[in-house]
């Protein structure tokens, strides 16, 4: 698993890769009660808006942290947001990726890379 | 991350010390929501009590010969009616009719009217107030007040345990009396819907008083995070985004604020456009939407009727805990106000359904002893 500085998380799995936010955003978003995830067939340039999440007070996006297709979206998000607080590293995924570039990985932190820039926060 | 410039309320050291996450809010460091976050603190405040810390909110004394006659070249309401002990919702006006803020003024007791206004608003409403009653009146601001919120279902059996007095008071009546040692001013009103007080205590016993408040178990904290999902809900405008200097009373849907004996002097602040207003001649009136299908619409939100065509803007909205959908208020034109109006909201480019539905959102539950 890698993070991006936007604190999403992607997993790699061959060329699909599987795009989420991580424990620290989930907590910092507060209670999650709307998603918007991508349509499939969409395709994605790294750093597009790849789903929005709505807390109660606010909207906030959730960028690709690689080029590629949408290949799957979590459609249970849509009946139960608040999957993205109880396990956002896991069944609160919003999309896979089929990924266009995978050199793009090389600059995602992995996880021990990722506790230390939290720590820095 | 503190940034100097905000400041902080008596109970800054309470909040950090359950866990609040702080933001800035109208010039203060504020707590946006504690340990069980907003969903959680809204479903309390209606199930149990919310205290909240709205110490940031402007509260001063108008003092002058004649200060209720005076209030009313700056209001449309009727102060001069004001009876000791009430409590009146207001707003002040421009000369154009647009709303400067709205607030709330009152009779504790004998020394003129206590008046409570909104944070972001409070420098400007004073200067404002003390600039067009020139000669007639003076401002002290109570700067070295706190001001508490105990809003909910339990908070009339919560705060009489400790001011047995406040049983007796109705909604929207006020009174200052002997508690926790010193002169508080309790009101019965608040921003949430429920049934609740709002307490105006020294700045020296604050932390006091909300440790005491919390030691009951039916009370926790609420940040401003419920307290703006409480008041959406509720149907009570939040100034600068429902109302502000361009929206009248009756644009705003606050027509109940301006007083029948007002109307018919015509004696306040922009009375010609209120007046035609009034008479029909109205382009937006506030109403409150049910999203049927989508996302949360936002404040800016384009709000379009059946053809299409831009009719109106969100002012503000967000997602009700109470009825687990996305509600939203809006300025459209009168003909597309009407309960039942299908309409839409533009959401990141999505047309979404909207039905324009009453106000307030789930039902008032206010104490009225009568």
């Amino acid at each position: 698993m890698f993070f991006t500085k936007d604190h999403e998380w992607i997993k790699v799995d061959g060329d699909v890769a599987t795009v989420g936010i991580s424990a620290y955003a989930a907590e910092q978003l507060g209670d999650v009660v709307f998603v918007e995830v991508p349509d499939l067939g969409k395709v994605l340039t790294v750093g597009d808006s790849l789903a929005v999440v709505e807390s109660v007070k606010a909207a906030s996006d959730v960028y690709a942290p690689v080029s590629g297709e949408v290949v799957e979206a979590n459609g249970d998000l849509a009946a139960a947001p608040e999957t993205v607080n109880a396990d956002p590293e896991g069944a609160g995924w919003f999309a896979k990726l089929k990924i266009a570039d995978a050199s793009q990985l090389e600059g995602l932190m992995d996880l021990a890379a990722y506790d230390a820039f939290l720590a820095s926060l | 991350m503190t940034d100097p410039s905000l400041k902080r309320t008596a109970l800054y050291d309470a909040h950090l010390a359950l866990g609040a996450r702080m933001v800035p809010f109208a010039g203060y460091e504020m707590p946006v929501q504690y340990k069980d976050g907003v969903l959680t603190e809204h479903r309390w405040t209606r199930d149990q009590a919310g205290l909240f810390d709205v110490s940031h909110m402007g509260q001063a004394r108008l003092r002058g010969v004649a200060p209720l006659a005076a209030f009313e070249e700056v209001t449309p309401g009727d102060f001069i009616g004001l009876k000791p002990g009430k409590l009146r919702y207001s707003l002040l006006l421009n000369h154009k009719g647009g709303i400067i803020d709205d607030l709330m003024a009152g009779r504790p007791d004998d020394d003129g009217l206590y008046l409570v206004v909104n944070a972001g608003c409070k420098d400007r409403d004073f200067k404002w107030i003390a600039n067009e009653l020139a000669g007639q009146v003076k401002i002290e601001r109570l700067e070295d007040h706190a001001l508490l919120a105990l809003q909910g279902p339990m908070a009339a059996a919560v705060l009489a345990g400790h001011i047995p007095a406040v049983a007796d008071l109705d909604f929207m009546e006020t009174t200052r009396l002997v508690a926790f040692g010193t002169d508080v001013i309790v009101s019965r009103s608040g921003y949430t819907g429920e049934d609740g007080f709002e307490i105006s205590v020294p700045n020296a016993i604050a932390a006091e008083v909300w440790d005491l408040l919390l030691g009951d178990e039916r009370v926790r904290p609420i940040g401003l995070g419920a307290r703006d999902s409480l008041r959406l809900e509720a149907g009570l405008p939040l100034y600068g985004h429902d109302a502000d200097e361009t929206i009248s009373p009756i644009e705003a849907g606050l027509t109940f604020a301006v007083s029948k004996r007002r109307r018919d002097a015509g004696d306040f602040p922009g009375y010609s456009r209120i007046k035609r207003e009034l008479d029909g001649d109205l382009s937006r009136v506030r109403v409150g939407l049910r999203v049927l299908e989508g996302a949360p619409a936002r404040e800016g939100a384009e709000i379009t009727d059946a053809s299409g065509a831009v009719v109106g803007k969100v002012t503000s909205g967000g997602f009700s805990p109470t009825l687990s959908t996305a509600i939203a208020m809006g300025l459209v034109p009168p003909a597309l106000s009407l309960v039942g109006t299908p309409l839409s909201v533009i959401v990141r480019g999505k047309s979404q359904p909207v039905q324009v539905v009453a106000m307030p959102f789930i039902p008032h539950r206010y104490f009225r002893k009568s």
